[in-house]
């Protein structure tokens, strides 16, 4: 935002910064300036107390025995677990498949939304309904919806296109199942996606735009060439939050997918819940730490906005 | 103004999310749970509420049942269902003298709110309540109180010594006091009796029967109406420990990798193929048998009620099949304990004495789909529902050919490892298609070292031994 907000200072200051402006900042200087610290400091305690700690001791249980010993034991039994395997892969590839679907969709939605149409206000709203909404609740919703007596099911008997339900949530086709997994997720998570891109586009200038269309670009090359590059920060910020989230969904796979499509939240979960074995359940957590950290370390290396990209 | 507006309705959405990312943490994927998780919210409000009653108690009265016990927090693994929550609040606990704030809890936050009170040292909860399993991580940790001197005066209430035994967690300490118990039975829709084999009798079927009847089901419908509870939070577990596996090898643990249990395997696997194939997230078979999805399933008594009690006419409830080692089956016990520096010992007490009188335990019944653990005449104006489901647990625990399985017994810590070894054969055998020996073989190895962890003896109904317990 802040690369945003550079042309138009370089604008405004061979006017207007004149006399009246400068002794102020170097009253402001002399002094320490304790504000941003203190402003800062609510969400730093915050994340201290709520996160890094908790982190640290997961970290610490994750290594631990049951005497309180140094081991590799946890993740040896998680690694050889029958499950381990399946809820990687899956994990993976929940996020291979929605994340850029996701992207992709909250952007067209963002687009339409920014274009100021009569109605554009009110898709805001009903897009981002979703968001209000568990994802237990929302795998609940879509059971209901693919079930054998489900909606869908009860449509096609009453339009006679076929005469016995269809298994969509067989165990026998886990990719009908992934399937529908991925547009209960679409539907529950785009949203969020779409609420970060839409605060993006609307600090692009227009002024960008329109000077792009006075020197006769067309619509798709405004987008590409203009609206992209500088929705870059955003793009960014929504890949990770969306990801890392992505990681941490199990609830809406519990309820479609039931016992056939572990996930790493949902094994942590079990672990911890139904096993009763902190260590392992830490072992996983401490994993998908890892991987979102990883994957934001991808993110901001690969998608790095250089200021003279925008210039 | 207008050109905040956007952020604005940004950061409101912002954080919805975050307040209902929050909220996702705590809710458990079964909808019950989420239900429960907002009686358990405001269980913690009346606790505030109530606090102003306790001072003038006790002192007026002078006959010790008829003092005012004062405040109890039970927090409790049990009763998770909205309705049954309310119903034994609202009917059962109110005729109780003294204000108990009923708290339900998932199995492991409820773990960890005692674990992390005893470290703390600041008990706030006076009763526990929950079943045989939940139990151990207080045992090991050596937080509950010893209750032999309430059993004691307890004596003339009739609870079944084995009950009281499977209390004291293989030990000679009275840990928790029995409460109410349950077992999981047959319930088929009565559509579904056309389609049963000729000569079998639906109350005493075989597993062979068993099968039959739901291919043939599956013949006549074009569906397969089987449902098994094998879901994330379903109990086919104990099916496997306290049906099966018994049934067809007469133990759970030492005949594990036995012919028997081979050829059990086989059998569920024949079977498996008649079941529907949602059955994977079946949780409580009284939803798909509601919405006729399942015509025939076996399950835990309280996950069976809501159906036989909403449409009695529609649903039957029958004692499980037998093997060749008899009609094995498993009774569900919950308890009552007092953790270690409760605030309000003397009315958990209390509180214990009161729910173990015969009509406390009638009025639970009727309340919730578990039955009395005391000499208790049920009466003969209970709900249908309840009714039917009391004569089939009568039926299937006097049938001739019963044999009782019992719930681990001394496994503490490893209780969870145990019952991992179960699902993770079922998933290797019946889902991954995997050599049934072969797995037999992995998943033996795995429970020996658990019952040798455990150092646990074997329990009923497999033979006593020497020594912890292993699969032969």
């Amino acid at each position: 935002m802040s690369l945003k907000q550079e042309p138009e200072q370089a604008l405004k200051t061979p006017g207007q910064a004149g006399e009246v402006a400068l002794p102020d900042f170097k009253r402001r200087r002399r002094r320490f300036n304790y504000t941003p610290f203190l402003l800062l400091l609510p969400a730093t305690l915050f994340l201290a107390i709520f996160f890094l700690y908790p982190m640290l001791q997961s970290f610490i249980i994750a290594f631990q025995d049951s005497q309180g010993g140094f081991t590799f034991d946890n993740i040896d039994t998680m690694v050889k677990d029958t499950n381990f395997g399946d809820a990687l892969k899956y994990t993976l590839l929940f996020i291979v498949i929605i994340v850029p679907l996701q992207v992709v969709l909250a952007l067209i939605m963002a687009l339409v939304i920014n274009t100021g149409l009569k109605w554009a206000g009110f898709f805001l709203y009903i897009w981002t309904i979703p968001l209000a909404i568990s994802d237990l609740a929302a795998g609940i919703v879509w059971y209901s919806i693919f079930t054998n007596h489900g909606y869908i099911n009860q449509i096609l008997i009453q339009l006679g296109l076929t005469q016995t339900p269809i298994d969509f949530l067989s165990f026998e086709n886990p990719t009908l199942v992934f399937v529908a997994v991925v547009i209960a997720e679409l539907w529950r998570a785009t949203a969020i996606v779409m609420v970060i891109l839409v605060a993006g586009l609307q600090v692009i200038p227009r002024a960008y735009t329109e000077a792009a269309e006075v020197f006769g670009a067309s619509p798709w090359q405004r987008l590409w060439h203009v609206t992209l590059p500088m929705l870059k920060p955003s793009l960014q910020v929504a890949l990770i939050l969306r990801t890392i989230l992505a990681f941490q969904t199990f609830a809406l796979v519990f309820a479609l997918a039931g016992r056939i499509m572990p996930v790493l939240a949902g094994e942590a979960y079990k672990w911890y819940n139904d096993v009763r074995n902190v260590g392992v359940a830490a072992t996983y957590a401490l994993l998908i730490l890892l991987l979102s950290l990883a994957n934001t370390f991808i993110y901001l290396r690969f998608l790095n906005t250089k200021a003279e990209e925008l210039a | 103004m207008k050109r905040y507006f956007p952020l604005g309705v940004v950061l409101t959405l912002l954080a919805t999310l975050l307040l209902s990312a929050c909220g996702d943490n705590t809710a458990a994927p079964v909808a019950t749970t989420a239900a429960a998780s907002a009686t358990t919210a405001a269980g913690a409000v009346t606790t505030a509420a109530g606090a102003a009653t306790t001072a003038a108690a006790g002192a007026a009265t002078t006959a010790a049942a008829q003092a005012n016990a004062g405040d109890i927090v039970w927090l409790s693994t049990q009763l998770s269902a909205v309705q049954e929550n309310e119903g034994f609040t609202k009917n059962v606990l109110n005729s109780f003298n003294g204000k108990v704030n009923y708290i339900q809890k998932d199995n492991g936050p409820y773990t960890d709110q005692i674990l992390s009170e005893e470290k703390a040292g600041k008990v706030t909860v006076s009763l526990l309540g929950g079943l045989h399993g939940d139990f151990p991580p207080f045992i090991q940790n050596d937080l509950l109180e010893d209750l032999t001197p309430l059993a004691a005066k307890l004596k003339d209430r009739g609870i079944p010594q084995t009950f009281l035994d499977l209390g004291k967690m293989g030990t000679n300490k009275q840990y928790y006091i029995p409460w109410m118990q349950a077992t999981y039975v047959m319930a088929y829709n009565k559509k579904a009796l056309q389609y049963l084999p000729a000569g079998a009798d639906a109350n005493k079927l075989t597993y062979d029967q068993f099968r039959d009847w739901a291919a043939a089901i599956q013949k006549g419908t074009g569906e397969r109406k089987l449902g098994i509870p094998a879901g994330p939070k379903g109990l086919y577990n104990r099916l496997l420990q306290g049906y099966l596996y018994p049934a067809y090898t007469g133990g759970e643990v030492t005949g594990f990798r036995s012919p028997e249990a081979v050829q059990m395997w086989t059998y569920l696997k024949d079977l498996w193929k008649y079941a529907n194939p949602q059955s994977v997230s079946y949780e409580f078979m009284q939803e798909p048998l509601q919405s006729g999805e399942v015509w025939l399933t076996i399950d835990h008594t309280a996950r069976l009620i809501d159906a036989v009690k909403s449409k009695p006419d529609d649903f039957v409830l029958a004692p499980a099949p037998s093997g060749a080692k008899g009609l094995a089956f498993m009774p569900v016990l919950a308890g009552m304990a007092i953790p270690k520096g409760a605030p309000n010992k003397a009315g958990a007490e209390a509180l214990i004495d009161f729910i173990s009188t015969p009509q406390t335990q009638i009025n639970t019944t009727r309340q919730v789909a578990f039955f009395p653990v005391v000499k208790a005449d049920l009466p003969a104006d209970l709900a249908p529902g309840i009714k039917a489901e009391a004569a089939a647990v009568a039926a299937q625990s006097s049938a001739p050919n019963a044999l009782p399985s019992l719930l681990p017994v001394g496994l503490g810590a490893q209780n969870g490892d145990f019952n991992k070894v179960y699902t993770d054969t079922f998933t290797r055998i019946i889902l991954k298609n995997e050599d049934i020996k072969t797995v037999l073989e992995d998943e033996t190895k795995i429970m020996n070292n658990v019952l040798n962890t455990a150092k646990a003896p074997c329990w009923s109904p497999d033979p006593p031994s020497t020594g912890p317990c292993q699969v032969k």
